[in-house]
């Protein structure tokens, strides 16, 4: 059933942009214009190229957003994972708990 | 002769509907909405819109390029794929997931209280190998503190005895209980680092479920104030168990999605999910068209996303385990197109 979603009318996920602008639904309760708005400006990318998997690989590899790996593409020194939601915080300005409690964790002995 | 169309009803079997008797279906599902919660019907132009969805042929219908919205979920590491982070990486990387939830196989928060520190591990192990946002969720589930599942009289057998006093004494007192529970398991999440909280099926045991709900969202929000919280309801319409209770002001019993909408927007959520309960005996077309009228009033009015609950049995997919895509794809794509929904 969720296939059928995703397929019928779902963003893509981490394919495209989804999860970014479900980020800002999640912490800010942003609507779906505002939320798509806020990441489209954020990334400087057009409303349309959110759900276009192609334009958002390229740009989530230059903003260092994670992307999903296939055999062909796999980049394994590029930030995946929990390593993207440091650069998503950063570039969405909004903040995410994991990030929060991993960077309080590792103190002064990993991050600035 | 007019041709047939291969369609399905509301539990999800095979039937063939001419045109004309799909259009029909879809103006009684209008109207059925109309009379039961007194809310505007659609436009002529919103259901010849769902005409055209219901009268295709194809097997499978979408929204628009550029019309897509956001996926969020109950539960996405209930499948068959080892452990939970690998079940939500499935979710992740294989379905095309926007949000994803972290939840336990049994769906409720009383019972999730009992492996918390657990569950709040797995969280923060799920946290360092996903990237989408990752909630937590579960059931209020009131009914669980009534006996013989809990320790509080069950209120469902006092009414029928004419003790009207002494079941509202008892869903008052269950309505603490869960409230504790819910908080305990919130905590705990929040600490292993979750994105947000989802209340699932919010109102199913009637108003005080939706109001020990209600009354923990907004003890979350003043203590966390970037917690996400997402209220998703049970039915259509809040049933009066006790029948005086009232939040702000505002009595729970018999509010359609509208009103649920408000009273959970006060309280400090940050998504919505209406829920339209699936009529088995009609069809999939009837269903959707009256899904979208009882919640098309929650659109204009609303300030936090809405995402229409769109699981088995709910806002027009079949009452089946295994929806198929035909039905699905339209209740989805008729969301979409006729409410301008937030998301799923």
């Amino acid at each position: 059933m969720h296939a059928s979603h995703a397929i019928a009318a779902g963003m893509g996920g981490m394919r495209t942009s989804g999860d970014l602008v479900g980020r800002m639904q999640v912490t800010r309760g942003m609507r779906l214009d505002q939320a798509k708005d806020h990441v489209a400006a954020k990334l400087g990318v057009s409303r349309m190229d959110l759900s276009d998997p192609l334009v958002m690989r390229e740009v989530r590899r230059e903003h260092g957003l994670g992307f999903l790996r296939v055999d062909e593409l796999a980049f394994p020194d590029e930030p995946g994972a929990i390593e993207a939601k440091f650069h998503i915080a950063e570039v969405l300005d909004v903040p995410i708990n994991c990030v929060e409690r991993f960077r309080a964790r590792v103190g002064s002995a990993g991050l600035s | 002769m007019e041709a047939k169309i291969v369609t399905r009803m509301g539990d999800g079997s095979r039937l063939e509907m001419t045109a004309s008797e799909i259009r029909a279906d879809i103006e009684d599902g209008v109207a059925a909405a109309v009379k039961r919660a007194k809310v505007p019907p659609l436009t002529a132009d919103e259901i010849d819109h769902l005409c055209d969805i219901f009268t295709s042929s194809t097997r499978f219908s979408a929204v628009d390029v550029g019309d897509e919205i956001v996926l969020s979920s109950d539960g996405t590491c209930s499948i068959d794929a080892g452990s939970m982070t690998d079940s939500l990486l499935v979710y992740q990387n294989s379905l095309g997931a926007d949000i994803l939830e972290l939840a336990g196989s049994d769906y409720s928060y009383k019972a999730a209280k009992t492996i918390a520190t657990l569950e709040a591990h797995n969280m923060k192990m799920a946290q360092f190998n996903c990237t989408a946002p990752l909630n937590y969720g579960a059931m209020p589930d009131l009914g669980r503190y009534s006996q013989p599942d809990g320790p509080i009289t069950n209120w469902s057998e006092l009414m029928p005895l004419g003790r009207i006093d002494e079941a509202r004494a008892s869903q008052e007192a269950a309505i603490e209980l869960a409230m504790e529970d819910m908080l305990y398991v919130c905590e705990h999440l929040w600490e292993g680092g979750a994105d947000g909280m989802d209340f699932d099926t919010a109102g199913a045991s009637g108003d005080a479920d939706l109001l020990a709900t209600l009354r923990t969202v907004e003890t979350l929000r003043e203590r966390y104030p970037y917690m996400g919280l997402q209220v998703g309801m049970a039915s259509e319409m809040v049933l009066g168990m006790h029948g005086q209770l009232e939040y702000k002001g505002r009595r729970l019993a018999g509010m359609w999605p509208h009103d649920q909408m408000q009273v959970v927007q006060e309280a400090g959520a940050t998504i919505f999910g209406p829920a339209v309960n699936v009529n088995t005996t009609r069809s999939v077309a009837w269903n959707t068209a009256r899904a979208c009228t009882l919640i098309k009033p929650c659109m204009a009015d609303a300030k936090i996303p809405v995402h229409p609950n769109v699981g088995m049995g709910v806002c027009g997919v079949p009452m089946t385990a295994f929806p198929p895509h035909d039905a699905v794809s339209r209740a989805s794509r008729a969301m979409v197109d006729i409410l301008k929904i937030d998301g799923l």
